[in-house]
């Protein structure tokens, strides 16, 4: 999508992107603050450069796979506000006619298989949809990202290395925010993260998580070298959720430290620290940049409001497409 | 008619299937070369190639997975799981994924994919390669399962199952793999959902499932000796079940037993007698009887195996003593 990067457009697009998952996201916590949300949801606040920088460089057609923690990636390969919260509120208009909510979103119009509520779980699919591209010769690319709370699940290194054997045309995506859950990761993770995706003997790479440039640059390299047959690839991206495990986890800090968590969101914001690069290189003003987000804004709250007044799934619908019609 | 093994009209249907359809592939453990331990797709790589009958590691959750992103994406993935016990290692791609993915994102993405297995114990194999689990996945919504009790039915199901638009797991008897049957060299296909009424009755009602099946048949040939008519049911799959002739069966000759290879608590046997007891109860004449694997995991020893799989003249002992009033 972008790769001419010196292009104003795509860098506002990088920042327009990264904005409309926050305001999705703020809209989504006051709506469960409010109690107007069923269930739980889980924020994607404070990761937007990742899900941006990485879907900027895939096109429509170019697979994801996404996570419990899902709306980012679902915002970022293009979907909607209006149909994303009626989803989120089991309204019939919702992507997936109010079926699968927060933790199921599927946008497969824009190549979106689907968030998924099994930690790790889409390993296999998106691994898949690259043996498909692969078979079909299609030069599509797939995207699995996933946590570091995957990286306990031995499906990754199933397919991991049955991608490496296969040649597949697949990202392994992994979002490191520090936390699975409520316990940190080095709890968790024995060893090298970087070495577990090298083991197969695929070529793995760092990249800092709350830059969008560096996300988006060295994905748009990996994905032009996975469309001619060079994959698998293997990204650490280093990052942090500003909110809990989900929307009621308020109190945490017997696992981090309030300090800890101000620290990520006065210094190392994705969407402030982009703002000061597109300020500083001239590229935008903060006028230009604040009146995007106001727009964006107002956007979200008209989406939220459309949501609420939606209509819910008739009651025939419980036992439709429990089966897809032969 | 001409007559070929059950494993051949496997063969058979996945490579006229796969000539019909470039999208369908196989996938699993030593597959291609090696045509799996049971020599069932022997045959199958030479005509296809490695791009389309692929060895896989032994990696069950992995390969299961990729074949639901690959279906969702295109392609009709036919996964060869070697042993049926190996479920549970896949529960979650299988129930969790492949089964709900349809449902849950309204209708947008499906799962078109096959999940060739095996059931039955007898082979002094012990207990985890012996299990019959069939229960375990009819309980899932999304998932269609069927069950072929001959060639004939190997072939046609398994052509149906490819065809279908859904994730379908078919229970093959590794028993049976080499028990010949009249195959008709014409295409055909069998409708899930459909029972097969192998031998009209008027007395009982027998509803056997695969390898349970020919137990069942031979049953009802001992028990005509003795001027009893005992009409044999194979319900073919379980998921869909073909209740209304099940139920018009049981209203007619107003006695039931159901015979499942699979364990009885909990299982094939007590869904089926559930539902007779639900809609012909008022047409019985005897509580309906249930005939399923023991509630043991499988032992080893011969002498012990084959005390834990009900055999034709069970089924034949219950018989008498329903009819006799004694149960």
């Amino acid at each position: 999508m972008s790769n001419n990067k010196d292009n104003k457009n795509s860098y506002l697009q990088m920042f327009r992107q990264m904005v409309r998952i926050r305001a999705f996201e703020e809209q989504a916590n006051q709506l469960y603050l409010s109690a107007k949300m069923p269930g739980l949801t889980h924020m994607y606040v404070g990761q937007e450069a990742v899900a941006v920088g990485i879907c900027e460089a895939l096109t429509p057609n170019d697979k994801i796979t996404s996570t419990h923690r899902g709306h980012g990636h679902c915002v970022a390969k293009g979907a909607d506000f209006k149909q994303m919260f009626c989803e989120l509120l089991g309204k019939q208009e919702g992507y997936c006619r109010g079926k699968g909510g927060s933790m199921h979103i599927a946008d497969q119009a824009n190549g979106n298989l689907g968030a998924n509520a099994i930690v790790g779980g889409s390993a296999g699919i998106a691994t898949g949809a690259a043996l498909t591209a692969k078979r079909m010769g299609k030069k599509e690319v797939s995207v699995c990202f996933f946590g570091d709370g995957a990286l306990g699940q031995g499906l990754l290194y199933e397919t991991m290395n049955m991608a490496a054997l296969w040649k597949l045309p697949v990202i392994y995506a992994c979002e490191n925010n520090l936390y699975g859950e409520y316990t940190k990761v080095e709890e968790m993770a024995a060893g090298d993260l970087m070495a577990r995706a090298k083991g197969f003997g695929i070529e793995s790479f760092e990249v800092d998580g709350q830059d969008v440039l560096a996300v988006n640059n060295l994905t748009q390299e990996l994905v032009e070298r996975a469309r001619k047959g060079d994959g698998p690839f293997f990204i650490l991206l280093n990052t942090y959720r500003y909110h809990g495990h989900h929307v009621g986890d308020i109190n945490r800090e017997y696992y981090r430290s309030k300090e800890e968590e101000q620290l990520w969101r006065e210094e190392r914001d994705p969407i402030t620290n982009f703002s000061q690069l597109l300020v500083d290189k001239k590229i935008s003003t903060s006028e230009e940049l604040k009146s995007i987000e106001l727009q964006i804004e107002k956007d979200a709250e008209e989406a939220v409001n459309y949501a609420l007044n939606a209509a819910w799934p008739d009651a025939s619908e419980v036992n439709m497409h429990v089966f897809a019609s032969n | 008619m001409r007559e070929i093994t059950f494993g051949a009209a496997v063969n058979e249907a996945m490579a006229e299937e796969m000539r019909l359809d470039e999208s369908i592939i196989i996938l699993g453990e030593d597959v291609a070369e090696a045509g799996t331990p049971f020599k069932v797709l022997s045959g199958l790589v030479e005509e296809f190639g490695t791009e389309r009958v692929i060895d896989t590691p032994i990696s069950e959750p992995g390969f299961t997975g990729i074949a639901v992103g690959a279906a969702m994406t295109g392609l009709r993935p036919i996964v060869d799981l070697m042993f049926g016990d190996f479920l549970f290692l896949i529960m979650d791609q299988l129930c969790n994924q492949a089964a709900k993915t349809h449902y849950m994102s309204g209708g947008k993405l499906s799962v078109p994919m096959v999940l060739r297995t095996n059931m039955g114990a007898t082979r002094r194999s012990a207990a985890q390669h012996s299990q019959s689990l069939q229960a375990l996945v009819a309980h899932i919504p999304g998932l269609k399962v069927a069950m072929p009790s001959s060639a004939y039915e190997a072939k046609g199901l398994m052509k149906t199952a490819i065809r279908d638009n859904n994730p379908v797991v078919i229970f093959e008897d590794k028993l049976m793999y080499n028990d010949k049957a009249e195959v008709p060299e014409e295409e055909y296909l069998i409708n899930f959902g459909e029972a097969n009424i192998l031998r009209p009755g008027t007395d009982i009602t027998l509803i056997a499932t695969s390898s349970m099946v020919q137990q069942a048949e031979m049953a009802a040939n001992t028990l005509a000796d003795q001027n009893i008519s005992a009409e044999v049911i194979d319900p073919r799959t379980i998921s869909p079940l073909d209740e209304t002739t099940l139920i018009n069966s049981v209203k007619k000759t107003s006695h039931a037993i159901v015979i499942d290879e699979g364990h009885q608590n909990y299982g094939i046997t007590a869904e089926i007698a559930a539902r007779i007891s639900e809609k012909a109860f008022y047409y019985l004449d005897a509580p309906v009887q249930r005939l399923g694997a023991m509630d043991v995991p499988v032992p080893f020893s011969p002498v012990l195996e084959d005390l834990t799989v009900p055999t034709a003249q069970q089924i034949h002992e219950r018989v008498v003593m329903v009819l006799e009033g004694k149960i």
